[in-house]
């Protein structure tokens, strides 16, 4: 360890190796830079990412291409710099179609564990809802492209014996894509194939048969970040405490789990019963608004003319309204006939389809029945949305937390139980 | 010829091309990869499974790695794309001459929409975007060749006549110069006359350190946008040591706007080829490639011609000049359609024969370059005032221009004046000064720098051209008020890559950015996530401004996603391709503002009627077909 250089980090000085990697150099000294693309066995810093964006001597740039050298100065933990790399988090949600309750990945996945470490709830930005498709023709393998990141890590690190490419990015922009080389992949061995699943930090790359191997619970990130606290949103709204608070709720093109969550807490349904009044809600059954509300409780997104409907109503008529559960925030589960024509939905339900009747030829409509709309929208995109609750379905202590925290200003603290869902 | 001749006499050639390889039984270079696509592409119009089949055979490359290098490249096709290949300009110029009315018009003659190929497989219909005709639009390209201020009647001639049997090369127009201005004699750089060879020689007697130093005092700096100091890039590359260097003219000439290029190349041939010489001299390399944009195929022919003179006269190859150990020959290498192979680390990936993906710069090309050797890329307007330093004397040189920029600059000008084209200028001229000289009618916003460049408004026409008393980029990136701006930046310099696009009042601004967002999502190279899905997202954000249904919190988002995207990409492209929409919306926030909602906890851009529309079709189209 001669050659020792100084380098400022948002502000402290350290000495490290002349050299090294700039996110490897910080966690010697402890600062935690995130990575994604970066991965130790490569020699060269893939780069893609952005992930690990930092500012060196002014510049914006990434640490995983950064070696350290004398007088460099780094800044890492900004307010601005840990916002620009949330986004990036944000944004690799909001292009690929990422359903986590349904991933096999779950649990094991980078780009989630990066998300909880980021406390992300909700992206910012609108989903794309690309078409992407999940290519099974090879014998052993799946690509998952609706959760590639394009990280480039396969494409570089796997390779047959004569040192060809098995994975490769094809277009461009947009729409690029990794495409498997069925030929060269037939000639990878089955550990080969095994280390190119785990090479991929997302589920896009699946060996089949072998994706179960660790069940959920046991899996890489299941127990990171177990002291983690969800920080304490800050707005709040001060309430006579004589009267109750008026809460509403709805169940959109959901499938009632996040209401069923809702009633999870057992008899402590008697302590909210204490402060909270139910107005229009499935669980007291009242089906018109009779006063105004302080928080709307919205689980679902929006697949028909009625949930648009009846969103727009809370948002008329609660003061605060509350996303909670995946398919609220993003779409979920219903979202994914986002990528399939409408038409072709509809007669997989109703004509084609197995269960349909032989000879069926009728799409049920009625002028009262809602119409179906092109695709299912997250919430957000059609009124503004105050608080997200994530989780498929989230756990009912953190719903009532939340809940309670924006009603009556409470600190919360919300275990790592009741926050990770996978 | 008939049809069954043609693709017989295609396969003759494409089995000699693989015959002749298998009997080496060697495995071809990557970086003759491109070329022989490119001989597929012409003959044959595609690329064949067969063809890839071979070739992923020969190269001993994965089948879908080489379909990766094909799809990244908008020329390559997979699907064949007509006997006369159209490639219409969309860009913004183009759109605002007679785009609308000539594309329909080629649609009508051919039959076919954009983006299809008529059934006989005769014409096949294309859009993309500049084609380095700004100053002569509309403009198409057919089979390479090009067609200059098309209109609607002359379209309908030209297919007509091409159904006849016409020759493409008898109707198309070579395109024009346009050269409008050159500063008085003494004082010009690039558009005087010339004689082959008379710059080289005045290297005789000078070690090729003593070279470096002339373009080093001469303050030269990059012209393709970087401003990066030639002489010390030289000097770099110099000192690297190896046993092969090379040197490469950047001949991509992307930048929507830029056509500077092309006409230096076509007018002054041998000027670029002396300056690559003398870089080679300089810097110890043998070898030299024009990396020239398959949009300027015109123009390869006269290159490749000048390069046979030169050879001829003892001005390329062995001995140069009789001066021991002076060799250099030189190449051409044609890109295949894709702007960021201009960005000088994804030209060299595009060079190897690979996807044109700018690298991490962990190396510049002075270090690791080309297969890995020390390289000096360089603009071709830069390689080609070496030449004229030289010939003229580095004093007289650092007396024309400014301190800081001295000498002349070629500036490429298009849009609402009434002499579009070429104009060498002294730095240090005033903006307004150049509009007069342009005749600008009424000039409202110019994009300066192309589409990556920036948005000046009148606040600007005060400033001077040149690369005096720049502040550093984020300084004007952080400016948020337009008075401010106006005082702040009132004696900054306004430093010129060379395109130069003006608008009058007539034009809306907001399909102006539309059309720049269009252009980066289709030529991201996808690499990274902000750049690829950010500009996407921007896109869709002016759209919904431009349908009246944004509030003022999107104007917000727009500023926060396009810094979000300028720190966080990886190349130029990202970094650069939201400094036209910052600058807009500082300087005509009325074009941003006109028709803002009122700030709303309903997305007025959801529209109930439009999302149930497919609906409506579907169920009253399964009702009538199954009734
Ligand atoms: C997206 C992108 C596109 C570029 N396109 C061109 C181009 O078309 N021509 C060019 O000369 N330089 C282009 N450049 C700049 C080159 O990377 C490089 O800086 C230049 O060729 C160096 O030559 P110079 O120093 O002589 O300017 C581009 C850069 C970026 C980031
Ligand atoms: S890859 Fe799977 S687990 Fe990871 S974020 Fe995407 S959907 Fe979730
Ligand atoms: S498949 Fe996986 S490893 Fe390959 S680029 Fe996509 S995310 Fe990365
Ligand atoms: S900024 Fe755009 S062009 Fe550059 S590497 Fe990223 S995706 Fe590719
Ligand atoms: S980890 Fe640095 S760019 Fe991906």
């Amino acid at each position: 360890m001669n050659n020792l250089v100084n380098i400022k980090i948002d502000g402290h000085n350290y000495q490290v190796e002349a050299g090294k990697n700039l996110v490897d150099a910080a966690k010697e000294n402890g600062i935690y830079i995130p990575t994604l693309c970066h991965f130790h066995n490569q020699e060269h810093a893939l780069g893609t990412c952005r992930i690990c964006t930092v500012v060196v001597n002014g510049k914006t740039t990434t640490s995983c291409t950064t070696k350290v050298n004398e007088g460099i100065e780094v800044e890492i933990n900004t307010p601005e710099l840990i916002d620009t790399r949330k986004a990036i988090i944000e944004m690799l949600f909001a292009e690929g179609n990422h359903f986590c309750p349904s991933c096999e990945k779950s649990g094991n996945c980078d780009l989630q564990n990066l998300a909880y470490d980021m406390n992300i709830t909700v992206t910012r930005f609108p989903h794309v809802y690309s078409k992407k498709v999940v290519d099974f023709n090879s014998d052993r393998m799946i690509m998952e492209s609706n959760r590639c990141i394009l990280c480039k890590r396969c494409v570089e690190d796997i390779k047959t014996d004569e040192g060809k490419d098995v994975f490769s990015f094809v277009k461009r922009g947009i729409n690029t894509r990794v495409q498997i080389d069925y030929e060269e992949e037939a000639k990878l061995s089955q550990s080969e194939a095994m280390h190119a699943m785990d090479l991929c930090p997302v589920g896009a790359i699946l060996v089949k048969g072998m994706i179960y191997n660790e069940p959920f619970g046991d899996r890489k990130y299941d127990l990171v970040g177990k002291d983690k606290e969800a920080k304490p949103k800050e707005r709040f709204v001060k309430k006579d405490a004589n009267n109750k608070f008026i809460v509403a709720t709805t169940s959109l093109a959901g499938c009632f789990g996040c209401h069923m969550s809702l009633l999870d807490i057992d008899t402590d349904i008697v302590d909210v019963l204490e402060i909270v009044e139910f107005n229009k809600s499935p669980l007291t059954d009242i089906k018109k608004f009779s006063k105004r509300c302080d928080v709307g409780l919205i689980e679902g997104g929006c697949a028909n003319s009625e949930n648009v409907e009846v969103l727009k109503e809370f948002r008329k008529k609660c003061d605060i309204l509350i996303a909670f559960g995946e398919c609220a925030i993003m779409g979920g589960i219903p979202a994914m006939r986002n990528f399939v024509p409408l038409k072709e939905c509809l007669e997989e339900a109703y004509i084609n389809g197995l269960t349909s009747e032989i000879g069926a030829n009728v799409i049920p409509n009625h002028e009262d029945i809602p119409k179906l709309l092109n695709k299912v929208y997250p919430c957000n995109e059609i009124v503004k949305i105050d608080y997200y609750i994530p989780g498929c379905p989230p756990d009912a202590n953190h719903i009532w937390k939340v809940v309670k925290n924006i009603l009556l200003n409470e600190d919360y603290s919300i275990t790592h139980e009741e926050f990770k869902y996978d | 010829m008939s049809f069954f001749k043609c693709y017989k006499s295609v396969n003759l050639v494409a089995n000699h091309f693989f015959f002749t390889m298998d009997t080496k039984e060697s495995t071809l270079q990557k970086s003759s990869l491109m070329n022989i696509l490119w001989d597929i592409q012409k003959k044959r119009r595609y690329i064949s499974h067969d063809d890839m089949t071979k070739i992923s055979k020969v190269f001993n490359i994965s089948r879908m790695e080489l379909e990766g290098v094909i799809s990244f490249y908008h020329f390559y096709h997979r699907k064949h794309a007509g006997k006369y290949t159209i490639y219409l300009n969309n860009s913004i110029v183009s759109k605002h001459k007679d785009f609308d009315r000539v594309k329909k018009s080629f649609e009508t003659e051919i039959g076919v929409k954009t983006g299809h190929v008529t059934k006989d497989e005769l014409f096949g219909l294309f859009e993309t975007s500049c084609i380095g005709l700004s100053d002569q639009e509309t403009s198409a390209l057919i089979n390479f060749k090009a067609f200059t201020n098309l209109t609607p009647e002359k379209v309908k001639i030209l297919i007509l006549k091409l159904r006849q049997g016409e020759s493409l090369e008898s109707l198309s127009d070579f395109p024009e110069n346009n050269i409008q201005y050159t500063p008085e004699e003494n004082k010009t750089v690039f558009f005087k006359p010339y004689k082959q060879g008379d710059a080289l020689k005045k290297i005789i007697g000078i070690e090729p350190d003593g070279v470096i130093d002339l373009v080093k005092a001469s303050k030269l700096s990059g012209r393709g946008g970087a401003f990066f100091p030639t002489g010390l890039k030289w000097e770099f590359c110099r000192d690297n040591k190896a046993d092969q260097k090379y040197i490469i003219c950047n001949a991509d000439e992307g930048e929507p706007g830029t056509f500077k290029d092309r006409v230096l190349m076509n007018i002054l041939p041998g000027l670029l080829i002396e300056g690559m010489a003398i870089a080679g001299y300089a810097v110890g390399a043998t070898e030299g490639t024009i990396y020239l944009r398959a949009e300027y195929f015109y123009l390869k022919d006269k290159l490749e011609k000048t390069i046979k003179e030169f050879l001829k006269k003892g001005l390329l190859g062995e001995n140069i000049l009789g001066i021991e150990g002076f060799n250099f020959n030189l190449n051409i290498y044609m890109g295949a359609g894709a702007y960021v192979c201009g960005e000088e680390t994804a030209l060299i990936a595009s060079m190897e024969g690979k996807r044109g993906e700018p690298t991490t710069k962990e190396y510049f090309p002075v270090e690791k370059g080309y297969l890995g050797k020390p390289t000096v890329v360089n603009n071709v307007e830069t390689l080609c005032a070496v030449p004229r330093i030289l010939e003229m004397g580095v004093d007289k040189y650092l007396a024309i221009g400014t301190k800081a920029t001295p000498g002349t600059k070629l500036m490429s000008v298009s849009g609402d004046c009434n002499k579009p084209g070429i104009y060498e200028i002294e730095w240090g001229m005033k903006l307004k000064d150049f509009l007069d000289l342009i005749e600008a009618k009424d000039p409202h916003f110019i994009l300066y720098n192309g589409f990556s460049g920036e948005c000046l408004s009148s606040h600007d026409f005060d400033r001077e051209i040149s690369g005096e008393n720049l502040l550093a980029e984020h300084i004007q990136f952080q400016i948020n008020d337009p008075i401010e701006y106006a005082r702040k930046m009132s004696a900054v310099g306004l430093r010129s890559g060379g395109a130069f696009m003006v608008f009058d009042k007539t034009r809306d601004l907001l399909p102006i950015l539309q059309n720049i967002t269009d252009f980066f999502v289709a030529e991201s190279c996808g690499i990274c996530v902000p750049c690829r899905t950010g500009n996407f997202l921007l896109n869709r954000k002016l759209h919904k401004i431009k349908l009246c249904n944004a509030d003022k919190n999107d104007l917000d988002e727009i500023k926060e996603w396009s810094n979000i995207i300028k720190q966080s990409s990886r190349c130029g492209l990202g970094k650069t391709s939201t400094n036209c929409l910052l600058t807009a919306m500082l300087k005509f926030p009325e074009e941003f503002n006109k028709c803002l909602l009122a700030e709303s906890d309903i997305n007025k851009a959801f529209n109930l009627e439009k999302a149930v529309d497919d609906y409506d079709k579907i169920i009253h189209e399964i009702e009538t077909t199954y009734e």
